[in-house]
C-alpha cells in the first residue's frame, strides 16, 4: 500500500479573519486596519484596542520586513510536516510594524541574523489554501 | 483587603509518576486529593472550595465521589502551565472574603499514555489563534512556538545552550534524590549537548516530560491551619501577571519578558520580602530556556543575565539560588507544576528527605503556561 500522505492542520476562518484569507488566495498580504482610528492590528481579530471601533478595512502590506527571531524545527510533531523536515519557521517584522510567522524559502540557516532583509511570498497549499512564505528580501 | 498570608499550604498529594498509569484521570486525581487532604489531617467532607485543573476532571467529580455535602466554591483558572500557581492567588482570595476555608486544588493527566501535547494544545482556546495562523504553517508544539523566544535571548544577549545545559543537569541530579521520578539516570552538559535537536535551539534534553499521574494541593484559612496535621506552609504573596499579546507569542514586543514579570513585584511587595530573603525556588521548567528566562522576569538578575547565572552553580542544591529541587517537569514528571507547589511544601515543612535546603524558611514557586502567562507564590514556615 503506498504511503498516504497525511492532513495538515487548516485553518478555519471566521467572518472576522476571513478576508485575510481571501487576500492570501489573490496574492495579497491584507493587514487590518481601524476603520475608526486607523490603528493597523495583526492577527485579524473584531476589536481595535485603541478606540474599541468593530469597523474595519484591510490593507495590502508592502511584503517588505525583516527577520526578528527564529526556530528550525527538526522533529516530527505533526506527521503532515514529517517529509518537510528540517524546516525554518521565522518571525518577521513587517514594514507596516505588525509580525507575522512564516516558514522560510531559499534561506539559509546559517546566514540568519535578527535583521535579516526578507520579503514576504506566497505558496499553494493544496484545496484552495495559499499561506504565506518568507523569501531573501 | 491584602491576601498576605490569608491562606496557607495545609495538605499536599501525590501519585506514583509513569510512563504508563493504566488508571482514568479521574482515578489518578481521587488518590492524589485524598492524600493531600489526609495529610492536611482533614476528611473529604471538610473541603469546600476546589480549583481544579481546566481539563477532563470538574468539582462535581469531586462532590459525587468524595461525597462533598457542602461545596461553596468553584473555579477554574486556565492559564496553561501557570494554572496550579494561579489557583492559589483564586483559592486564597476566595477565602480572605470568607467563601470557604479549605481548598483543593488538583491536577491528573494520562500526558504520556493518552493523548500527547501535539494534539491537545489545538484543542484549547487559548490556542485559538494559533491553531488558525500559525498551525498552519508547520508551528504545532509548544517547542517550536518558544523555540523562538530562546533564539532571541540568545542572539541579543549571547546565552548559550550549555548554559542551558545546567538547568537540566542540575533537575536531572535532583529528581535522582526524589524517589518518585521518572528520569533516574544522571546526566552531563554532554549528555545535553549531544541530545537531538527538537526545535533549534531546544534539543530534546532542554524539554519537559509528558507523563501520567496526579498532584494535589489543599489550601487553607490561615487561622484555621494552625490546628491541623502538619506544620502550615503560610502564602506571603502571590500574583499573576499576563503578557502582552497573550494570543500569539509573534506579536508580543518584547519576545523575552513573561507575563511573570508583571506578576513578580506585586507578589514581592505583598510578602514583605527581598530577593535574599528566597531560600529555594521551584520555578516552571517546561524548557530549560523558560527557567532562566523567569529568574530574570523575578528581578533576580536582570534581563540578559540569565545565562551566566544558570550556568555558574547558582541553581544547584548548596548554591546560592537551589531551584527545583524534586526534579521538576524536566526528570520528576510534567503535572503543569502542582508538583512544584507541593515540592515547595514539603521544603519548607523540612519534609524533602535528601534533597533538603537546610534551613529553608521562605521559598517561591512558579508558573508558567500558554503564550506566555505567568504565576508566582512566596511562601513561608509557619
Amino acid at each position: 500500500m503506498p504511503d498516504q500522505v497525511a492532513a495538515k492542520p487548516v485553518p478555519e476562518p471566521t467572518p472576522d479573519t476571513q478576508p485575510y484569507w481571501d487576500g492570501l488566495r489573490a496574492g495579497k498580504l491584507l493587514i487590518q486596519s481601524c476603520a475608526s482610528c486607523g490603528k493597523l492590528r495583526f492577527y485579524p481579530r473584531p476589536m481595535c484596542d485603541a478606540c474599541y471601533s468593530m469597523e474595519s478595512t484591510w490593507v495590502e502590506a508592502s511584503g517588505r520586513g525583516t527577520v526578528h527571531s527564529w526556530t528550525v524545527t527538526h522533529h516530527p510533531f505533526h506527521a503532515g510536516f514529517k517529509g518537510e523536515l528540517p524546516y525554518i519557521l521565522a518571525t518577521v517584522d513587517l514594514a507596516e510594524g505588525v509580525r507575522m510567522n512564516a516558514q522560510m524559502r531559499g534561506i539559509d540557516q546559517d546566514g540568519l541574523r535578527i535583521g535579516l532583509p526578507v520579503k514576504i511570498g506566497f505558496e499553494a497549499a493544496g484545496e484552495g489554501l495559499i499561506l504565506p512564505v518568507i523569501g531573501p528580501g | 483587603m491584602s491576601l498576605r498570608e490569608a491562606a496557607a499550604i495545609t495538605g499536599v498529594g501525590e501519585t506514583a509518576y509513569t510512563r504508563g498509569s493504566g488508571k482514568s484521570v479521574l482515578a489518578m486525581q481521587l488518590e492524589a486529593a485524598l492524600k493531600a487532604i489526609q495529610d492536611a489531617g482533614l476528611s473529604p467532607k471538610d473541603i469546600d472550595g476546589i480549583v481544579p485543573y481546566g481539563a477532563g476532571v470538574v468539582a462535581e467529580d469531586f462532590i459525587t465521589n468524595f461525597g462533598i455535602p457542602d461545596l461553596r466554591f468553584s473555579a477554574v483558572t486556565p492559564m496553561g502551565g501557570a494554572s496550579c500557581v494561579a489557583a492559589i492567588q483564586c483559592a486564597a482570595a476566595a477565602i480572605a472574603a470568607g467563601v470557604c476555608n479549605h481548598v483543593l486544588l488538583v491536577i491528573g493527566r494520562n500526558g504520556f499514555s493518552g493523548n500527547r501535547i501535539g494534539a491537545r494544545v489545538a484543542q484549547m482556546p487559548q490556542f485559538r489563534t494559533i491553531a488558525e495562523f500559525e498551525m498552519p504553517l508547520g508551528a504545532i508544539a509548544p517547542a517550536q512556538l518558544y523555540a523562538p523566544m530562546a533564539r532571541r535571548h540568545m542572539e541579543l544577549y549571547g546565552t548559550k545552550s550549555e548554559q542551558w545545559a545546567e538547568i537540566a543537569v542540575s533537575t536531572r541530579h535532583n529528581a535522582i534524590l526524589n524517589g518518585n521520578a521518572t528520569m533516574t539516570k544522571p546526566i552531563t552538559v554532554e549528555d545535553h549537548q549531544g541530545s537531538r535537536m527538537i526545535s533549534d535551539p531546544l534539543r530534546l534534553l532542554d524539554c519537559s516530560l509528558e507523563s501520567d499521574g496526579a498532584a494535589a494541593v489543599v489550601v487553607s484559612a490561615s487561622d484555621r491551619a494552625k490546628d491541623l496535621a502538619k506544620r502550615p506552609v503560610l502564602v506571603m504573596g502571590v500574583a499573576e501577571g499576563h503578557p502582552d499579546s497573550p494570543s500569539a507569542i509573534t506579536q508580543r514586543p518584547d519576545l523575552t519578558r513573561l507575563g511573570l514579570a508583571k506578576a513578580a513585584p506585586k507578589a514581592f511587595a505583598m510578602a514583605g520580602v527581598t530577593h535574599d530573603d528566597i531560600d529555594v525556588a521551584e520555578i516552571y521548567d517546561c524548557f530549560t530556556y523558560i527557567v532562566m528566562c523567569q529568574i530574570e522576569d523575578l528581578g533576580f538578575v536582570k534581563k540578559g543575565e540569565g545565562g551566566p547565572f544558570v550556568g555558574d552553580g547558582n541553581i544547584k542544591l548548596g548554591g546560592r539560588l537551589p531551584i527545583n529541587t524534586h526534579g521538576g517537569l524536566l526528570s520528576q514528571s510534567h503535572m503543569a507544576g502542582m508538583n512544584h507547589i507541593c515540592e515547595l511544601a514539603r521544603q519548607l515543612r523540612g519534609e524533602a528527605g535528601r534533597a533538603q535546603v537546610a534551613d529553608a524558611e521562605v521559598g517561591l514557586v512558579t508558573g508558567y503556561g500558554d503564550m506566555g502567562d505567568g504565576s508566582v507564590a512566596i511562601m513561608r514556615r509557619g
